[in-house]
């Protein structure tokens, strides 16, 4: 019944007059305030991702400062979760899900570091230094070489070992003839 | 009775009952309320150096009906619960949309708004399951569940609102909270039955439940349902989130994994008896239990008393609400023999819950998220009552 509701809702605003104006009128354009205030979401293609670059010299000390703390000197883990290995471990009892295991895109540890750590101070490392501790992360599972320079361009070329781990649910897209 | 009265022999009720005590004044009236002192059922978590983090349960064998109190609904949060004024919150939606809008609390209560009942479960309930030794009791292995009345506006509407652009396929959403957690949703959800709830169980959401602003998105693992919600970024990609890639995704036992796995598959539990509880006496009990399906109604509800040898169906509580916990009960007597228990819910798509071992033969041991099988308990001669390993 509510889906009924919205489907006719939906559709009163689907005439193509409506598709050009809305319906209610409500809110107000965002004000670029409003859009730095969100977080900055980094799409697999490198879409969102900021200016800066960053190395695995820099990242090392990045990781030393503000990192190891939790996830322990070398990414082997702590109160934090272990970073590094696994590879090889996916298909056996004792599967290892790290960085290096098992994330499939590099961009998402961007995307995750610079939302979400350091655990305590979310936020608080600068595009540059998010970029040097991609690149250290990545050095550490030998994934790039330590002369290599992460930046836009390049994290998104990152082709991470579990990359093809993946698949959509397989599970029959069943659902109640009932309306719901 | 007939006969006292015709004897003469009737009083005041209240006179009755007080002898020769004088009444007493109860506490006053108050503007909020709280339990009696003698309830004492709450969340459980488990000790951690990071408090801001982490899962507390739902104590659902203590749980009657189908509602849960929203002081009880369990939490899953990730870098804490943020204390969020609503006269300064803003929902943005952006991305590939013609006409981009920051709306307040204010203009979205504006709107056409609905009421639904509906359950919400942790993607990683009963992750217990998976292992040798299973959880002890259920609110530690069934209790990431929660039922709520929601109420809010449907984001279909507000979608139209802002005029989605052709191509746009998934929907960014992102929480307020310090981390800025974010998952993508697919845009067809978003169309078909997500919902932006400011309304929780006859008031606004509480803050540990995302106030003010929450996506709920019906029958999806709980994740989905981005809590203190300020973003709705629409793009042709899904974001390949960390919890949408490193968590909430299944590990098979060939070394593949699941992604994008919304639904909550139809599940079921007996809350009454479970591991932890005494009958303290033999004779009549009534056996209860939820049931639940991300996809549809509960359409029955098996119970066995002799460890799945024989089911009976259930008593099934009306209304049955689609996606909304469901309860059974069962009378039953015990009568001081072993009796091991459990329930099996089938949905109105057909699907019937597994057992454990099903589940396993599946998946293998290593996915994590989404158990729904059954759960077997143990009452003793003693009337205690166990998980099967014990």
């Amino acid at each position: 019944m509510w889906t009924r509701s919205v489907i006719v809702l939906w559709l009163a605003a689907a005439v193509p007059l409506a598709a050009q104006s809305p319906t209610y009128g409500v809110g107000r354009p965002p004000t670029p305030d409003e859009i730095r205030a969100l977080g900055s979401a980094i799409a697999p293609d490198g879409g969102g991702l900021p200016e800066g670059s960053g190395t695995v010299a820099t990242g090392r000390a990045v990781f030393a400062a503000q990192c190891s703390r939790c996830h322990g000197p070398n990414g082997e883990g702590n109160v934090g979760p272990i970073l590094v290995g696994g590879q090889g471990t996916l298909a056996t009892p004792k599967p290892l899900k790290t960085i290096g295991s098992y994330w499939p895109y590099a961009t998402t540890l961007w995307d995750y570091i610079n939302r979400a750590m350091p655990f305590d101070q979310p936020g608080l490392l600068k595009p540059p230094e998010v970029y040097a501790a991609v690149a250290y992360l990545l050095n550490l599972n030998g994934i790039i070489r330590e002369d290599q320079v992460i930046d836009a361009t390049s994290l998104p070329k990152i082709v991470m070992p579990n990359r093809n781990g993946f698949i959509p649910d397989p599970r029959p897209k069943t659902r109640s003839r009932k309306n719901n | 009775m007939g006969a006292a009265a015709g004897a003469g022999l009737l009083v005041p009720y209240r006179d009755a009952l007080a002898l020769d005590t004088p009444g007493k004044l109860g506490a006053p009236l108050g503007p909020y309320g709280e339990r009696s002192p003698f309830e004492k059922a709450v969340r459980w978590r488990r000790d951690t150096k990071t408090p801001e983090t982490g899962s507390s349960f739902t104590p659902i064998q203590d749980s009657v009906g189908t509602l849960t109190p929203s002081s009880l609904h369990y939490e899953r949060h990730h870098s804490g619960i943020p204390t969020i004024d609503p006269a300064q919150h803003r929902l943005v939606i952006h991305g590939m949309v013609e006409r981009p809008l920051s709306l307040s609390i204010e203009d979205i209560r504006r709107l056409p708004s609905l009421t639904r009942i509906l359950f919400l479960e942790c993607g990683g309930n009963s992750g217990s399951e998976w292992a040798d030794k299973t959880g002890v009791d259920v609110q530690r292995s069934y209790g990431l569940l929660s039922g709520s009345e929601w109420t809010g506006v449907p984001l279909s509407l507000l979608l139209a609102e802002v005029g989605v652009k052709p191509g746009a396929s998934w929907v960014i959403a992102e929480g307020a909270d310090a981390c800025r957690m974010e998952r993508s949703i697919p845009l067809a959800k978003a169309m078909d039955n997500s919902l932006l709830a400011y309304g929780q169980n006859g008031e606004a959401i509480r803050p540990n439940q995302g106030y003010p602003l929450r996506l709920i998105n019906p029958g999806w693992e709980g994740n989905t349902n981005v809590k203190w919600l300020h973003s709705l970024k629409v793009t042709n990609q899904a974001y390949m989130a960390r919890d949408e890639t490193a968590k909430y995704t299944e590990l098979m036992p060939d070394g593949k994994a699941w992604m994008f796995t919304y639904e909550m598959d139809a599940k079921s539990v007996i809350t009454f008896p479970s591991g932890g509880q005494t009958l303290p006496r033999r004779g009549p009990y009534e056996l209860t239990g939820l049931a639940w399906s991300g996809r549809g109604t509960i359409e029955r509800v098996e119970v066995t008393l002799d460890g799945g040898r024989s089911w009976v169906n259930a008593h099934i509580h009306e209304p049955r609400l689609p996606i909304a916990l469901t309860r059974f009960r069962l009378p039953w007597r015990f009568d001081g023999r072993e009796a091991v228990i459990a329930s099996r819910a089938t949905d109105d798509t057909g699907y019937v819950q597994p057992t454990r071992e099903a589940l396993i033969a599946a998946r293998g041991t290593n996915s994590n998220y989404h158990f729904n099988g059954m759960k077997f308990w143990i009452v003793r001669a003693d009337g205690t009552v166990t998980n099967v390993d014990a």
